[in-house]
This record gives C-alpha cells, sequence and structure tokens, in this order.
C-alpha cells in the first residue's frame, strides 16, 4: 500500500488520432512496465476492434512505477478512456475514478468537438487537467496557434502546456513531472470501513469475473468478506492486483488505489458497475455516488440470418449486456426477418461495435434493421406510448401527435467549409444556437433532431470537410415533429424491416435515396422489381430493377461438372443469406447499406 | 454418315493431352508447354491407364472417343491409332462410334490431319476461336486467318464430320462485326459450330489483365444480345443450339459431349481428367492426377492416376443431371429420371420453386422431359439457382463405398 501523498490518478483525454494510446504507450515503457520486445502499439486496446480501428471502446487501467526527479517513488494509475461521443458513459466512469486529467491535443490541428465534450466532463468532475501537444516533431506543427486555441475555446491555462512527440518520446519525463507536481494525490481514509467504486467488470474465461477498482476508504484485501451494495451480494476476495500492465497480484489495495480483484465470482450479473463494495465486517453507511445510467437512443432489430442461431444471438447479447451497461434488447418479430431481438445503442457507432462483435466474438451473422431514434407518440385517448420500432407505429387515427428527440450538437471545423455545413445543418432541419470562430475554425453549436443525425449526417459531415469537421453531441429534449411512417415495398410487399418513421418534408428525399440504392444493392433477377416507397397508400417513390438478361455458363463438359456444380451449391449456400420477398431476394447487404445510407 | 442414336446417354471416353506450344491466355484448363515430351512413354502410359478401367466396365459398348487438351494434335498419329486399337481391343467399340480429336489450324498440325483419319478419328474439331487476325492476336492464337481457312478445307476434304469453334463478345466486338462473322463462319460447310462468349476464368492471363483494366468486354445487356444474334442466326442457318454454346445440323451434334450433358457415363483418361461411372448402381467422381510428370509416374507406377475415386450421393446427382440437361435443347428425359431416381421431375423439385420457373416461362415439362425455354438457358445459372431440390426425397447412398471399383482400381493412396 503505498500513501496517499504518493499516488496520482488521471486519465488521458483526446480526440481520435490525436495520439492518447500512443502517450500511453510511452509512459508505460518509460515507468518500466514492459520490456522493449513486449511493447507493440496501443497495449492497453485489447480488442482486435480497437486495435483494427485504432479506438479505445472499454476503459483499461495501468499503474505506473515512477521515480521523480525529486527522487522519490509514486504510484501513478492510469485510466485509458474512449474518446467517442457513443462511449461518454464509459468516460465518465473513468473520470469518476480519478483526480487529474491529461488533455492530449494534436499540435497541428487542434482542438476537436469530442475534446471539448471531454474536458468540460472532465471539469464538471472537478478534475485538474494538463494540457499537452502532441505531435510537435510535425512540421506542420503550430503549437503557438493551438495554445491560443485550447485559451480561447476552452479556457484552460496553457501557460504550463507540455510540448511533446508521443511518437519519438520527446518530453515524456515532463508530462510525468507535471502528474507528480500538478495533480492532487487522492483523499481517502485508510482506517474507516472499506468503500471501493466497481468501475467495470468483465468475464475471463480462466479468472471468471474479474472487477475493476478505485478504493475510496479503508482496505481491500485477500480473504477479506465484501458486499456489494447496490445487489447485496456477499463474496470472499480471492485475488487482489494491479494491471502494470500485466496482472500483478499485490494482495491488498489501500484508499486512492485502483486495481483489480477476484472473488469466486462466475455471474457477471452479480457485479453492476457503479455499485460500491464494502466489507461483511464492517458496513459503510453510505454507497459512493456512483453513476448516471445510460439511456440508449438509437434503436434497430438485430436478427440472425440462421433462424436456428436465435438462442445463440439471445446468450450472446445477454454476455455483451453485462459488460456494457449502456445496451439493452429485447425479443421482436419480424414478418420479413423471423425471430430476432430490437437493440438499443447510444449511438451508431456503438451499435456497429456491438455488431462486429456479435460477428466475431460470437461467430454470428446478423441482418441489422434501419436505426430509429426513441418517438413519444401522443395518443388521442391522452396516453404517450415510447416507439422504439416503426413497425410498432400505432394507427395513424388514434395518433394526436408525435415528439421526437432533439440534441445539441457542437461541430468544429476549418471555415472554408463552413457553407457545405451549414446548408447539412439547414437541410437536416437544424436551427442554429451559435456560431464563433478561433482562429480559422468555426465552431458551430445547433440543435438538431436525433433522427436526421443517425441517418447519414456524421458520413456527409465527414465528405463535406474532407474529415476535417468534428461532431459531439448530447440530448436536449423532445418536441413535436411533422413524422409519419414510410414503408418500403419490395414488388408491391411491404419489408417491415426498411420502414423508417421520417419528418413529412425529408419522406420525398429520404424515399429517393433508398430506392435509388436498393436499386444499386439489389442484384438483377429472373424477375423485374418495383422498388418503391410510400406514406399510407401513397407512393413517394419508385425504382425499377429490370430482369437478368443473360447469366449462364459458356462452357460446361465432363471435367466441368464438379467444379460448377461446387460453384452451384456456393451459390446456393449464398442464398441462405437472402430474404425471399415473393419473386425477389434481398441480400442482406441491402439491409445494412440501406441503414448506413452512406454518400448521397 | 453417323447417326445420332436415339435419346441414350451412350459411353464415352476422354483422352486428355495435357501439351501446348502456348498458353492462352484466357484459357483455364490443364494444359502445359514442356521443352520435349517422351513421346513413348506418354503413349504408353495412357495405354496402361485404360486396362483398370477395362477391366470394370469391359462389357460395355463405348460410343465416342474424345481427344482432348491441351493440344492433342500434337499427338503422334501413331499415339491416336495405339489409343484407338487399345480401347478397340478391351471394350466393344461401336461400329458408328464418333471418334473426335481437337486440332489447331496451324499449318504444321494441319499436315497431321490425314494421321489422324486414317489413325481412326472420323471427327476433328477446330480451335479457330476468329476469323480475323487482329483478334487471334489478341487471343494468342498461334495461327493466322490465312491456316485457318485452309485448315478448315483440308478437314472438310479429310474428315465425315468437322466443327470449328468461334468466340465472341471480344473487346471492340459490336453486333455487326459479329454478324459479318457468323455469316462468313456459315459459308464454310461446317456441321456443327462451338460459339463462346469470351469468360474471363481466375487464375488466366486475361484474369490479370482484365483485373488491371487493360481492356473491357461487354456489359450483360449487349452481351445478351451478341447471345441473340447468335440464335437467331444460327436457326435461321439451319444449325440451332442443341445445347447453350453448340450448335449443328440436325444429326451432327457432337454424340460424346452429349453423353456429359445426358449425364451418361464416361471415363477421363491422361493428367486432370475427370471422369463419372456407375457401378452397382452407385455413380463414382474419377479424377487423375492434374501434373503431368506425377501423373505419368503413378500410372507408370501403379496403372492408374487416379485420386481415390468419390462415390456421388444422389442428390449430388440429381444435382449435375440438371446442370448439365438443362444445357440441352432436348432438356432431361424424364423417363430416364425416373429410373434412375425412382421419383417423377414433380417430386424431387419444390413444386413452389418449380412453379414459378414455369410460369416466368424460363422451363418447361413435357410428358417427356423437363427443359429449359430460349429464354431459360440463356439464364441458366440464375434458373438452377433457384431450383429448390427435395434431396429428402431422392433419399441416402443406396451403397456407402463400393469394394468392386476399390479394389480394382488399386491406386486410391
Amino acid at each position: 500500500m503505498t500513501d496517499l501523498a504518493h499516488i496520482r490518478n488521471f486519465s488521458i483525454i483526446a480526440h481520435i488520432d490525436h495520439g492518447k494510446s500512443t502517450l500511453a504507450d510511452r509512459l508505460i515503457q518509460r515507468c518500466g512496465g514492459l520490456e522493449a520486445r513486449e511493447m507493440r502499439e496501443q497495449v492497453l486496446d485489447s480488442m482486435d476492434i480497437e486495435r483494427e480501428r485504432g479506438i479505445t471502446i472499454k476503459a483499461q487501467t495501468v499503474r505506473l512505477d515512477y521515480q521523480a526527479r525529486s527522487g522519490e517513488f509514486y504510484q501513478l494509475n492510469l485510466m485509458d478512456t474512449p474518446g467517442h461521443v457513443d462511449f461518454a458513459y464509459e468516460v465518465s466512469r473513468s473520470l469518476a475514478a480519478c483526480e487529474g486529467s491529461i488533455l492530449v491535443v494534436d499540435a497541428s490541428q487542434g482542438v476537436e468537438a469530442q475534446t471539448l465534450a471531454n474536458v468540460y466532463q472532465a471539469i464538471d468532475h472537478n478534475h485538474e487537467v494538463i494540457p499537452v501537444l502532441n505531435k510537435v516533431d510535425l512540421p506542420a506543427a503550430e503549437p503557438e496557434r493551438v495554445r491560443q486555441q485550447i485559451e480561447d475555446v476552452i479556457g484552460l491555462d496553457t501557460s504550463h502546456a507540455v510540448l511533446i512527440s508521443a511518437k519519438t518520446g520527446l518530453n515524456i519525463d515532463e508530462v510525468l513531472e507535471a502528474i507528480v507536481a500538478r495533480l492532487p494525490p487522492p483523499k481517502g481514509n485508510a482506517e474507516a470501513p472499506l468503500k471501493a467504486l466497481l468501475v467495470d467488470s468483465w468475464y475471463d474465461a480462466y479468472l471468471g469475473v474479474v472487477i475493476l477498482v478505485r478504493v475510496v476508504d479503508g482496505r481491500l484485501k485477500v480473504n477479506q468478506k465484501i458486499r456489494m451494495m447496490a445487489t447485496g451480494a456477499t463474496r470472499e476476495v480471492d485475488r487482489v492486483g494491479v494491471f502494470k500492465p500485466k496482472p500483478t497480484l499485490t494482495g491488498e489495495l489501500g484508499p486512492g488505489e485502483m486495481g483489480f480483484i477476484t472473488a469466486g465470482i462466475k455471474d457477471i450479473s452479480e457485479t453492476k458497475v457503479g455499485d460500491t463494495l464494502t466489507e461483511e465486517r464492517r458496513l459503510a453507511t453510505e454507497p459512493l455516488p456512483g453513476f448516471k445510467p445510460s439511456i440508449p437512443v438509437v434503436f434497430c432489430g438485430l436478427f440472425p440470418v440462421d433462424a436456428n442461431d436465435f438462442e445463440r444471438l439471445r446468450d450472446s447479447l445477454g454476455k455483451l449486456a453485462l459488460n456494457d451497461a449502456s445496451f439493452q434488447f429485447e425479443a421482436e418479430t419480424s414478418a420479413a426477418l423471423g425471430f430476432g431481438f430490437r437493440c438499443g445503442f447510444l449511438g451508431l457507432l456503438h451499435l456497429e461495435i456491438i455488431q462486429e462483435r456479435l460477428e466475431r466474438e460470437f461467430d454470428l451473422d446478423l441482418i441489422t434493421t434501419a436505426p430509429s431514434v426513441v418517438y413519444r407518440v401522443h395518443l388521442t385517448d391522452g396516453s404517450i406510448k415510447e416507439l422504439h420500432n416503426p413497425a410498432d407505429m400505432p394507427d395513424p387515427v388514434k395518433i394526436d401527435h408525435i415528439e421526437e428527440p432533439w440534441i445539441k450538437a457542437t461541430i468544429l471545423l476549418p471555415d472554408e467549409y463552413l457553407g457545405g455545413v451549414l446548408q447539412l445543418c439547414t437541410e437536416r432541419r437544424g436551427v442554429q444556437i451559435e456560431l464563433t470562430y478561433a482562429g480559422s475554425r468555426a465552431m458551430l453549436v445547433y440543435r438538431l433532431p436525433l433522427n436526421e443525425v443517425v441517418f447519414d449526417f456524421y458520413d456527409r459531415l465527414k465528405s463535406i470537410s474532407r474529415g476535417y469537421a468534428s461532431f459531439d453531441y448530447h440530448i436536449d429534449g423532445y418536441l413535436e415533429g411533422d413524422l409519419v411512417k414510410m414503408a418500403i415495398l419490395v414488388n408491391a410487399e411491404a419489408v417491415d424491416a426498411l420502414s423508417t418513421i421520417v419528418h413529412r418534408a425529408q419522406s420525398e428525399r429520404r424515399g429517393r435515396a433508398l430506392c435509388e440504392r436498393l436499386k444499386e444493392l439489389i442484384p438483377r433477377q429472373l424477375f423485374k422489381i418495383a422498388v418503391q416507397a410510400a406514406i399510407g397508400g401513397r407512393v413517394i417513390a419508385r425504382e425499377t430493377i429490370s430482369a437478368l438478361r443473360k447469366d449462364v455458363l459458356a462452357k460446361c463438359y465432363g471435367g466441368d461438372i464438379t467444379r460448377k456444380r461446387k460453384l452451384l451449391d456456393k451459390q446456393k449456400e449464398g442464398k441462405k443469406r437472402m430474404r425471399q420477398f415473393g419473386d425477389v431476394e434481398i441480400p442482406q447487404t441491402a439491409f445494412i447499406a440501406a441503414l448506413k445510407m452512406g454518400d448521397n | 454418315m453417323l447417326q445420332l442414336s436415339a435419346t441414350e446417354p451412350g459411353f464415352g471416353i476422354y483422352i486428355h493431352w495435357p501439351f501446348c506450344l502456348s498458353k492462352c491466355p484466357y484459357c483455364d484448363f490443364n494444359s502445359h508447354v514442356r521443352e520435349a515430351i517422351d513421346q513413348d512413354r506418354w503413349r504408353d502410359g495412357l495405354l496402361a491407364e485404360l486396362d483398370p478401367y477395362a477391366a470394370l466396365t469391359s462389357g460395355r459398348t463405348v460410343t465416342s472417343v474424345f481427344f482432348g487438351g491441351g493440344t492433342p494434335s500434337l499427338m503422334p498419329p501413331r499415339t491416336v491409332a495405339a489409343v484407338i486399337e487399345r480401347i478397340a481391343a478391351r471394350w466393344t467399340l461401336a461400329p458408328d462410334a464418333e471418334i473426335t480429336l481437337e486440332a489447331n489450324p496451324t499449318s504444321s498440325e494441319a499436315a497431321r490431319f490425314q494421321g489422324f483419319r486414317t489413325a481412326g478419328v472420323n471427327r476433328l474439331s477446330l480451335g479457330v476461336q476468329a476469323l480475323d487476325d487482329r483478334a487471334l492476336g489478341f487471343l494468342g492464337r498461334g495461327h493466322s486467318r490465312a491456316e485457318a481457312l485452309g485448315a478448315i478445307a483440308l478437314a472438310a476434304r479429310s474428315f465425315p464430320r468437322f466443327s470449328f469453334d468461334l468466340i465472341y463478345a471480344r473487346p471492340g466486338q459490336d453486333h455487326d462485326t459479329w454478324r459479318r462473322e457468323l455469316a462468313e463462319a456459315l459459308a464454310l460447310g461446317a456441321g456443327h459450330l462451338s460459339l463462346y462468349q469470351l469468360t474471363i476464368e481466375p487464375g488466366t492471363q486475361f484474369h490479370t489483365r482484365f483485373g488491371r483494366g487493360d481492356f473491357s468486354l461487354p456489359e450483360q445487356d449487349a452481351a445478351a444480345t451478341l447471345y441473340e444474334t447468335t440464335q437467331e442466326t444460327l436457326d435461321t442457318a439451319g444449325l440451332p443450339a442443341y445445347e447453350i454454346s453448340n450448335h449443328a445440323r440436325p444429326g451432327q451434334e457432337c454424340r460424346h459431349n452429349l453423353t456429359y450433358w445426358r449425364y451418361g457415363d464416361f471415363l477421363g483418361i491422361g493428367p486432370g481428367a475427370h471422369g463419372r461411372l456407375t457401378l452397382n448402381g452407385v455413380k463414382w467422381a474419377t479424377r487423375a492426377h492434374r501434373a503431368p510428370e506425377i501423373w505419368l509416374e503413378r500410372v507408370e507406377q501403379a496403372g492408374c492416376g487416379t485420386d481415390p475415386p468419390e462415390p456421388l450421393d444422389p442428390a449430388l446427382c440429381l444435382e449435375e443431371r440438371l446442370m448439365m440437361g438443362l444445357r440441352l435443347g432436348e432438356g432431361v428425359a424424364r423417363a430416364r429420371l425416373r429410373a434412375e431416381t425412382g421419383h417423377d421431375v414433380e417430386a424431387l423439385i419444390e413444386p413452389a420453386a418449380l412453379g414459378r420457373l414455369i410460369a416466368g416461362g424460363f422451363l418447361e415439362v413435357t410428358p417427356s422431359h423437363l427443359r429449359s425455354t430460349p429464354a431459360g438457358r440463356q439464364r441458366l445459372n440464375a434458373v438452377l439457382a433457384a431450383l429448390v431440390l427435395r434431396p429428402d426425397v431422392v433419399g441416402p447412398n443406396r451403397l456407402a463405398t463400393n469394394p468392386r471399383f476399390e479394389d480394382s482400381s488399386g491406386c486410391d493412396s
């Protein structure tokens, strides 16, 4: 156990690609956590998806042992946090477990929208924030301009900002010295009854459920009987340790320290993130404040390609939900897709990540329906219905009015793209709140219907600004809107999985875009296919996919039989991934792409 | 003149000669270029591989022999003669058996035509591919238009029957130029023409070049128009399509290939050759080793170059039979289907799927046949994929293994 004065707990806040994970790698290397041969990029990102996409999804911790220039030894606990808006909940958990933050800003790019949101969160948690300008070795770096921008936009004092290159290792020691000198040590009482925050938990095939904790008061020891205050479960601790980043057993954690425990828990549902651990013998009187539960804002249906996988999908969703408190699901039936689940997510990236994890980690083939937000349908009888699924839309005659969720969005971008972005926001029914400049960068604050954002807003924003705009949002209440259910018909048969709720003014544009897209995605078949978008009985857009004209092997002789038969078998196998609508088969890719709607 | 005997599938022997002077950029067949070939060893190899098959099928009558490749016109005529003699010695060779040899129309190969005829070949199939020197250059062929015309004339004089191949839907080829080329081809007097759309096969030089964007090919609709033009022109000329890419005057159909499409039995001799053989009610798929030298060593050591034969489930047989039979204008004979599966078409194919294809004008069921319409043949891949078979009706394999085959093949290591 280290005395409080020699502990510093901190997280790193940064926009995607600004170098957070590289800095973490460098700090670990400098403090001797890993031998050079063990270093690989992004050592804290353990999921394949994280490494591939270069993002952090789950929070991770690592303990660093650092001897400061003063000669004294410090225990530094780093919590690596996700940067994307969809994972704001994970960020808030990490921040709650720390006293300070390092704000990493790319010295050539400047402040981005996500940085802003996370810094404000850190300030809300009373964090001391150390500004760090990264990538100062790049020719395009403009540290002075970015320093000024941080002062103007965020309002942070940058006179002590540290200029580094995480890539080359320049000034890494200055970062460590700043952590020791400028971040406050944690507070806590080692003699008081145990109070530890359950920051995260996950299932490990070898260890059972592993719990990530931050001790506030008291001591957490092996063989101690602990109680989880919210669930009431009691367990005996069998391992106590820290990540350095390799798991290392310490037998004990004291106030201010972070680490992991195992307690013979097999069922992860016993470990509720945000819960307080205390000791059975000496119960704490008050639990820690815990976390604000996150509310899913985007919903979609997930259906197994192979109907036999339904139960397996249920189990897999269950496992993911336990590790991800922000994810919800319930069973759903679709005429087109069979049995599946209606799932709630924090945003589109969250949706994509869950879908990918299901396919990868659980080896499931999925069909994903178009995403929808949560509408409040006010019925004529005065009741209110929360609508997660366009298919559940009540009969229009019973509807008095419909409310939809709005967001407050912050967009930061180089001013040369301002015109295009303003136009996009207007197209999407946005209302401007603020337009300010910091140097050549503009900051826009808009109110927008979330419905317009889940559609393809982010992709469009990226393409208009050539990737330079950054975007962040939070939910900002409900407002009445002229909303209608738009159905997609294939050869006059409604494909329930493709129906969406749209604003009347947007319906024609959306309907046309969807029909055009489906025309591209549905391969020509033996029969002609009509794709229509309709509101009520009225067709608002139509495309025709002409019938296949030629599709035959030129040659098939004795020596070709086996090979061609295998090709045919493969083709028939592929048809299992298609859904039949009358004479028409729609490939799964059409559903996924209809969801994304890409570039127009 | 040779007469096509009723609608019996026949029993054919395919002989593969794996060597070419150069590899054509579109060709994905098992062909190899070699500096020197030990002709005696290769002759003995082919002869040796016939024997174990003869032991299995000695009572049967061979209705056709087909020398394919590679380039079998590079074979010494004495080797061709020796193979035909061996077949006649081991089996009953039907008196009207069709014996085809594929030939390239270069002048040096034309010089051997008489030798092939003397050896017993009675049908020549010429790989002309185009009647235009620029197109021949693009296709990487070793002959000129003039040589092709000379070889065609010589074949017409030397053989009772002959055919030649053309490839269409070449880059830049439009409707009119193809029509003119077809008209010229028809004037050359062949009773049989094979007209193939150029397709890009994986592993070929064209595959790389096409992928790189060196040339482009007609899109689906343009290719369909070329195909339809081909059908109309050949119908009018009296050589209707009896198979998707094969056209003949009545009676001039290639009997050997009909055996494939009617899903009859055939032996595959030589490197990479495939066979289908029914023994005690079980259909076996055979395949010889693809690499020429390994095949030859195996034949010399073990008497045959075939990999372990694979018994085909009745469901697979049904799939293959339909895949092949629906390529033919005549279709699949219902009586034979019934005889071999114990069921009628309607029981073997999911009725809803069959109904949709019939209503769409892609298939026809007559009292005697299940067949594809011209529209169905033009889209046969999609038709086959839409045909939902009912393997539950076909039932499991009657014999999981067939000791007789394995005992006598003797080289399934």
